[in-house]
């Protein structure tokens, strides 16, 4: 039976919930109106004529074939992204969980990348990948592995990856662990006893358990590699070279913010927008299903 | 921690403020000189303010040039624009476009009643920034245009003779000695797009756009997938390839390179002189870009890079005063050589070149005067005089994109040039609509 509770007077709820609506119209609300209008207009740079065109914008993003393009880089970014994220850190998550000596200490160490700000970690991985002064690129040159992110599109995207995912890991490490420990020992305990060795007793007992978070960290996952990631971009390669690592969000700044073209850009955030939409319906309706609570 | 230390900074800004700038009309001044070049603009601003009490400069970074058009858009639309900006060369169009936006600088200075005569600035610099009418709408401040800078060191220690190449013929043959002599970084170039297409065409004396490059009208097209265009940019791919071209990025990322002695020859701006000085890394020696020598006309002349000052509009008249007042100082031919022969930018004035010749300067300091003579080298034609293409930032970024992908060997340059005249044209038709 739900628990409710009801409110004598009939203002009060309205009021206790007012500062969350006013931050989520002014902050999301307006600003996402603002776009959908402007995705409809002709504007030059510094907003001094308008003009209505209807659809224009968005027929000609999805003639510009660099914009398809980029729907297949965000596609494998975040896929890579949030694939790698979640299976690194679930990995290191039972690690830590079976540690006894020196626990905290391993810890500390896996959670500390979370407190680097993304363009931080960007220019961290940028100078050591760097193409003639990069530490690591030296060691690539050594085994002759020819380095170079500022032409090579692929290698740009392996960089943007690897920055991200190392990012992120310490945030799904969190919730892994938390998760892990939640499990009842008595539980892993009995089925050792029934003789499950350590794989089976994973694959089993602990991965249903973890479940949960398993789809909570997907959901955030995703919408980190769609969004947040921004920063690193922003700090290594810029979208380039050649538009290989231009995710949609990053066109979109890149469109509007660099580029002054707001109408085009409008366009692309409201596709973007629909997209984020679609993929949160379908993850809760599909994929929540298959979940064990 | 972090929030007592920045209220106290705010409260110590405030404070030198207050006791500062008393009864002075402030004028903000947003640029995007970084380094030994925001040493010396600030150096100018200072002096500027100390030479009279009425008005204070404030200059302001804001990042890179993007990054400060952008801060400068966003800060027009929300009604607190700085009353001077420094905008790149390629934004001009799109500034231009902007009436209501700005204020010509010819207007700013016949309201105020300063002297001003657009006729002491060099043709090929204020061609540059003036209308069809000739009216100059915003001030040359920085104009460099594009150099080839080589390390007489690396080549000495290759065994060849310590002399910079004059042909790219000339340029592949001594990178490949130089390469085989184990030099690592043979030749890279910064900016690719404005020194292998923008400079690269008015040095062969070809069109980069039609209507005189976008400067008669907006209704322009590019012209850059032609046999010589695609020509240069295959062998640039090619040196690429060999190992001859070590490509380091869209904006100023080769400077570095050369500066630090990564490298022994560069194709990167004018105004990388200072930061060259200063790090003292190399026995530089600066000349003439490298041409094709089978082509007729070359070398023609080359055209500015860098930007100019723009005047904000929406200020009230007693601020204009002030801006008007500063930018006649920074006019001035002492202020200009001052500026010239510290950063390595042109002179902006022919007084100021000649004021920096009679001081003997050159002959003490040989090389410095070559963007000048690369500038005026022959009487600036249609394809030589400038550039205008709406929404160019983006346009260039389209031709540098697709130079990448040349560099990268995902295109060959025939095809990456089509598509680049393709996309860019789009973008021109794109600016036509929205600025009718």
């Amino acid at each position: 039976m739900e628990k409710r509770v009801v409110f004598r007077s009939a203002w009060l709820p309205y009021l206790l919930l007012a500062p969350q609506l006013a931050i989520t119209i002014v902050f999301f609300f307006w600003p996402a109106g603002q776009a959908v209008w402007y995705s409809f207009q002709l504007q030059d740079a510094f907003g001094l004529h308008s003009e209505f065109v209807g659809f224009d914008n968005f027929t000609a993003l999805f003639k510009d074939p660099h914009y398809l393009e980029s729907f297949k880089t965000t596609a494998v970014f975040s896929v890579s992204v949030a694939g790698l994220g979640i299976a690194i850190s679930l990995l290191l998550a039972t690690m830590a969980d079976r540690v006894v000596r020196g626990a905290l200490a391993y810890k500390t160490v896996l959670i500390w990348p979370y407190a680097v700000a993304a363009a931080v970690a960007g220019v961290l991985w940028a100078f050591m990948f760097a193409p003639s002064i990069g530490i690591v690129t030296y060691v690539l040159k050594g085994l002759g592995v020819d380095w170079n992110w500022i032409i090579k599109g692929d290698q740009a995207m392996l960089l943007i990856i690897i920055a991200s995912v190392w990012k992120q890991i310490s945030y799904n490490f969190l919730f892994f662990l938390a998760g892990l420990q939640s499990i009842p020992k008595s539980l892993i305990e009995a089925a050792a006893i029934d003789g499950a060795g350590p794989a089976r007793r994973f694959w089993t007992i602990v991965l249903p358990l973890l479940s949960p978070t398993a789809f909570f960290l997907l959901v955030v996952n995703i919408v980190y590699a769609f969004f947040e990631t921004f920063g690193v971009i922003d700090a290594t390669t810029q979208g380039g070279p050649a538009q290989a690592t231009q995710i949609l969000v990053y066109k979109v700044y890149h469109d509007g913010v660099k580029s002054a073209d707001i109408g085009g850009s409008s366009a692309q955030s409201v596709i973007l927008m629909i997209i984020v939409i679609a993929l949160t319906v379908v993850q809760f309706r599909f994929i929540e299903r298959k979940v064990q609570y | 921690m972090r929030f007592k230390a920045l209220t106290a900074t705010l409260f110590a800004a405030g404070l030198l403020g207050s006791a500062t700038a008393q009864a002075q009309t402030e004028i903000q001044w947003w640029h995007s000189m970084g380094g030994a070049l925001g040493e010396a603009l600030n150096g100018l601003a200072t002096k500027f303010n100390a030479s009279q009490q009425e008005y204070k400069v404030v200059p302001v970074y804001k990042g890179q040039y993007p990054e400060s058009m952008t801060a400068a858009i966003a800060a027009f639309r929300a009604g607190n624009a700085p009353h001077i900006l420094q905008v790149f060369e390629v934004g001009t169009a799109t500034m231009m476009a902007a009436k209501g936006a700005i204020v010509p600088v010819a207007k700013v200075m016949t309201d105020a009643k300063e002297p001003f005569d657009p006729k002491a600035y060099l043709p090929t610099v204020a061609g540059y920034y003036s209308d069809i009418q000739g009216n100059m709408l915003s001030l040359p401040f920085n104009s460099s245009t594009a150099l080839f800078y080589i390390d007489r060191n690396k080549f000495k220690a290759a065994g060849l003779p310590p002399v910079p190449p004059k042909t790219w013929k000339e340029l592949i043959s001594v990178a490949e000695k130089l390469k085989a002599a184990g030099q690592d970084c043979v030749y890279t170039s910064g900016w690719p797009a404005w020194v292998h297409v923008e400079n690269f065409s008015a040095w062969h004396n070809v069109p980069i756009g039609t209507k005189q490059n976008g400067m008669g009208g907006v209704d322009t097209e590019f012209k850059i997938n032609s046999p010589l265009h695609v020509r240069h940019v295959t062998m640039l791919g090619d040196m690429v390839k060999k190992g001859l071209f070590t490509y380091a990025g869209r904006t100023n990322q080769a400077d570095s390179k050369f500066q630090s002695g990564e490298c022994a020859m560069a194709t990167i701006s004018a105004g990388a002189l200072a930061g060259t000085i200063k790090a003292g890394k190399t026995d530089w020696e600066l000349s003439f870009l490298p041409y094709h020598d089978d082509v007729k006309g070359a070398p023609q002349n080359s055209i500015i890079g860098g930007a100019s000052l723009w005047v904000m509009g929406g200020k009230k008249p007693a601020e204009y005063k002030g801006v008007a007042k500063f930018l006649s100082f920074l006019s001035q031919p002492e202020i200009q050589m001052e500026w010239h022969t510290t950063t390595g930018y042109v002179p902006i004035t022919k007084a100021a070149y000649e004021l920096t010749r009679k001081s003997g300067f050159y002959d003490k300091n040989p090389g410095r005067d070559m963007a000048v003579r690369q500038l005026t080298l022959n009487a600036p034609t249609e394809n030589s005089k400038g550039l205008r293409f709406g929404n160019y930032v983006q346009g260039r970024e389209v031709i540098e994109e697709e130079m990448e992908a040349v560099f990268a060997g995902k295109k060959d340059a025939k095809t990456a040039m089509n598509d680049a005249v393709t996309r860019g044209n789009l973008i021109l038709r794109k600016f036509q609509a929205a600025n009718k």
